[in-house]
């Protein structure tokens, strides 16, 4: 028989205006199983708490309701108290007498009516909640950050700082991201590199960070705490630990290849790092260009190597190793020119064939944004602007390296157009032109900017002020957009339109610029699935809440930063990048991992492995499992839920026909014992 | 503020279940936010729509419910990703049951109401009410026993024993 507690809280006189709280309590007293009742002023002060632990004890309870607020308010404080009185928090149910009825029906009869059925429904329902206990797990203390860009570099030292070790995985053979093309960065318009470059040192130096550079996550198995990441260590064909990063190799290489950091606009050796201040400074060989490699010939690198570390055997080695907690940071790439009234090439970037023979190339123009040579995109502009690019910092246009004497700039190319491009601001964009535009000026004096615009947005920290600085130093800012530009002798005619004079403007420029829109990498969405993470329909990855959880991925224990969650400048990817880092932190403050216990659990004996539950399942959470006879023979399959993977969700407590599989908390006995008590009395 | 209720001839019972992190919380905000409606409704939270049976609600209409309310979050917004599109499927489905048992569909009600709606939250509570009391009692559905319910848990009676 069952010993129950109700305590229907008066809420000073929240409650008690509109409810007889004194008749809940005494009807209640009548319930079935209740051997204590109480009505009190305000159950969650102190010594309501207090009376309500002594009821625990004094009369030996072994459920309790409390009929008051709604159970967000203080379901978690009865629980914990009733812990403290030795009775198991799951034990205690709350009726929601507040909010769902003397808030909301004035009618004191009526209101009283409501809290007697909700209570009784509770009162049934407590009967069949089984003591629960949280699931106390171990975990691993080490993150995996996935991307060795601003984000990535920001969030390994904040959490190696803090006592975590770290390893950060990046693709490309260097750390640095995009934000080691920049040349200079808005709005205070400082070095990029130079404060680039020291936060990557000190990630080499650390003693708690190991840096797999070229390399990729191929799979990830596991749950918040305790993940099992695979990682693909692609062959450098260069020994890591004995290269002492002399550069005789790269030096003496005789074979180049168009440069990917330098937006091909340079050419690099086959063996390369990829720009002088790279992390590691190991070089890799880029196989698919490398003599050695197509046709055995060559091998001079490996002569030259004082350390000998070349090893053109060198082979992929796959890497198993365990995480409690992962970072995605892989940030974003530029939308390839694909406009042909902007002399676009369709074809992507990214697409666009390493390996090529001579007339191929030659067919290829120089910049990658398309057929029209002095078309270039931000990036390349960046590239040209920078001290260590291809031409020194001097902006010079890459068809015939003369210094453009008239630039036109074009924001918004391919954003806020779902026809065009994307629908969304690319929000950087309208910052980046304003800086280039003021680093055009400097370089070439005698030269003219202007920009087409469709609106200015810069909203942030000394940004407005930044664009006023860009007009003040000599760029014509014209609103509206271009039509077309086409080949004019050795230079481009620009077919605008200016909307606020009204009239159409035709400029002749040397070069012409274009903000293309920001957009996830191209490979983002596959990747997103070998995380096991949801993203939007652009492929950016999507947070658990817009606004509470801006780090939080779908998946527990997954995080996000950077340009891969959405476009974003480097002060807001560092400051994502430091929360993400905080939410890791915080993970691994505990010893345990603490899981509440309301998740899902199987009747092995009555599965009959139909699978729709491991259908069903959001998460993945769960799986075929073995039962074998005590020969160790396999006897039968049955589903298994792996607790740390349960979110709770129940659709598998639903979709199982044999009603093995349920959700703690919520099971099919609760839910009918709710039902059961359910009166339905007006008054 | 207050609209006094008015006791009719008829009054419908009415059960709802609702997932906790939409529907649930939409209906806090109506009362943190004192918003007058019916009172006829009684709600059993649930962590998702995709949790509903289609099986309670059978059981509640065996319980002498007159009408039943099902809500959880908009699609797109399931706490779960995906929890309320197996609702939505599962009320289309049952629908086609309950009209083939010859009960009237309009006793059911599915919606979506986020935590932020507590102005739909108390329309559709109203309008369904209105509607199940125009309806009448539900007589049919009383007579069944749903054995499977009845096997896990005892009438309040016989527990009482
Ligand atoms: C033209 C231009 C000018 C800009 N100017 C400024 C400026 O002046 N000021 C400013 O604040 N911001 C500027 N920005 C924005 C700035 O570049 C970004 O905010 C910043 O680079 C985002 O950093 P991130 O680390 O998120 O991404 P990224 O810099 O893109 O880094 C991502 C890293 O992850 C790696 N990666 C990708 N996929 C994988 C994978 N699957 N596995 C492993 N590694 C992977 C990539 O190789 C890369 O190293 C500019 C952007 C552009 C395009
Ligand atoms: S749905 Fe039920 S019977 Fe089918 S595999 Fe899952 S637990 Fe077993
Ligand atoms: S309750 Fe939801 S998350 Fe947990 S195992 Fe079942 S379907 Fe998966």
């Amino acid at each position: 028989m069952a010993k129950i507690g109700v305590f229907v809280c008066q809420c000073g006189n929240n409650i008690s205006r509109t409810v007889d709280t004194a008749d809940v309590a005494k009807d209640a007293s009548e319930q079935s199983g209740v051997v204590f009742v109480e009505d009190y002023k305000f159950m969650c002060s102190a010594p309501g708490q207090e009376a309500f632990k002594k009821a625990i004890r004094d009369h030996d309870l072994d459920g309790c309701i409390v009929s008051a607020c709604s159970p967000k308010m203080h379901e978690a404080t009865f629980r914990n108290a009733a812990e403290a009185a030795g009775l198991n928090p799951f034990k205690v149910e709350i009726a929601n007498i507040r909010e769902q009825c003397s808030w909301v029906h004035n009618d004191k009869e009526i209101g009283t009516a409501k809290s007697k059925d909700l209570t009784h429904m509770m009162i049934q329902r407590v009967k069949y909640n089984r003591p629960l206990e949280r699931y106390r797990m171990s975990m691993t203390k080490r993150a995996l950050i996935l991307g060795g860009g601003i984000a990535g570099i920001q969030a390994a030292l904040d959490l190696a700082n803090a006592g975590t070790p770290v390893t950060i995985v990046e693709k490309e053979p260097s750390l640095g991201g995009n934000m080691a093309r920049l040349s200079e960065t808005f709005p205070t318009l400082d070095c990029s590199q130079c404060i680039l470059t020291p936060k990557m040192v000190e990630v080499q130096n650390h003693p708690l960070i190991t840096i797999r550079a070229f390399a990729e996550l191929e799979k990830l198995d596991g749950y918040i705490g305790n993940f099992k990441a695979t990682i693909r260590q692609k062959a450098k064909s260069v020994i890591d630990k004995d290269c002492t990063g002399c550069g005789d190799c790269w030096e003496k290489c005789p074979f180049t290849v168009e440069s990917e950091f330098d937006m091909n606009l340079i050419k690099r050796k086959v063996i390369y790092i990829p720009f002088p201040q790279a992390v590691p400074t190991v070089p890799v060989i880029d196989r698919a260009n490398c003599p050695k490699f197509i046709k055995d010939k060559c091998g001079i690198c490996a002569d030259v190597c004082g350390p000998d570390c070349i090893d053109f055997t060198q082979e992929d080695e796959i890497l198993e190793e365990e995480f409690g907690a992962v970072i995605v940071a892989t940030g974003f790439e530029l939308m390839p020119n694909v406009y042909k009234e902007y002399g676009g090439s369709s074809m992507p970037q990214h697409l666009i064939p390493k390996k090529m023979n001579k007339k191929q190339r030659a067919a290829q123009p120089r910049s990658t944004s398309g057929r029209l040579p002095d078309v270039i995109n931000g990036l390349e502009f960046e590239r040209l602007a920078s001290a260590s690019g291809p031409t020194g910092g001097e902006i010079r246009r890459p068809s015939d390296g003369k210094k453009p004497k008239t630039v036109v700039f074009i924001a918004c190319v391919g954003s806020r157009d779902a026809n065009k491009g994307v629908e969304y601001c690319s929000k950087i964009c309208c910052m980046y032109t304003a800086k280039h535009t003021m680093l055009y000026n400097h370089s070439v004096h005698d030269g003219k900017a202007y920009v087409f615009y469709m609106d200015i947005r810069a909203g942030g920290k000394g940004y407005e002020e930044f664009i006023n600085r860009a007009q003040d130093e000599g760029a014509e800012y014209i609103r509206g957009r271009v039509s077309a530009l086409r080949k004019k002798g050795d230079k481009i005619l620009v077919k605008g339109a200016d909307t606020l004079q009204g009239c159409a403007v035709d400029i002749e420029a040397d070069m012409v610029v274009l903000a293309t829109a920001m957009v996830p990498q191209a490979d983002a969405i596959d990747f997103a699935k070998t995380l096991g993470i949801s993203y939007d329909k652009h492929g950016f990855y999507s947070e658990q809440h817009p606004k509470l959880m801006p780090v939080d991925s779908s998946t527990g224990g997954i995080y996000l930063a950077g340009a891969c969650q959405g476009v974003k400048d480097v002060p807001e990817t560092v400051a994502q990048a430091s929360a993400a880092a905080s939410k890791v932190m915080q993970l691994f403050s505990k010893e345990e991992l603490m899981r509440e216990p309301e998740v899902a659990i199987v009747d092995k004996d009555h599965c009959m492995n139909c699978w729709d539950c491991v259908t069903v399942c959001p998460y993945l959470a769960i799986s075929p499992e073995e039962v074998k006879d005590r020969d160790g023979n396999v006897v039968k399959m049955v589903a298994n839920v792996n607790p740390g993977l349960c979110q709770g969700c129940g659709l598998c407590n639903t979709v199982c026909r044999s009603k093995s599989i349920e959700l703690q908390g919520y099971t099919d006995q609760q839910v009918y014992a709710q039902i059961t008590a359910f009166e339905g009395a007006f008054v | 503020m207050s609209k006094g209720i008015i006791r009719h001839d008829f009054e419908p019972k009415i059960m709802g279940f609702v997932c906790k992190w939409c529907t649930y919380s939409g209906a806090d905000l109506a009362g943190t936010s004192r918003m007058d409606y019916s009172p006829h409704v009684r709600m059993v939270r649930l962590p998702c729509s995709g949790r509903i049976d289609p099986q309670f609600v059978i059981k509640a209409f065996e319980q002498g419910a007159d009408g039943v309310i099902i809500s959880g979050c908009h699609p797109g917004d399931c706490h779960y990703n995906e929890g309320n599109y197996y609702a939505r499927r599962r009320n289309l489905a049952f629908r086609n049951l309950m009209e083939f048992n010859g009960i009237d569909t309009k006793r059911l009600e599915f919606s979506w109401i986020s935590a932020a709606e507590a102005i739909k939250f108390t329309q559709i509570i109203d309008k369904f009410t209105n509607q199940v009391r125009e309806l009448g009692p539900n007589e049919g559905y009383r007579v069944l026993l749903d054995p499977y319910a009845s096997r896990l848990v005892k009438s309040s009676e016989e527990s009482a024993a």
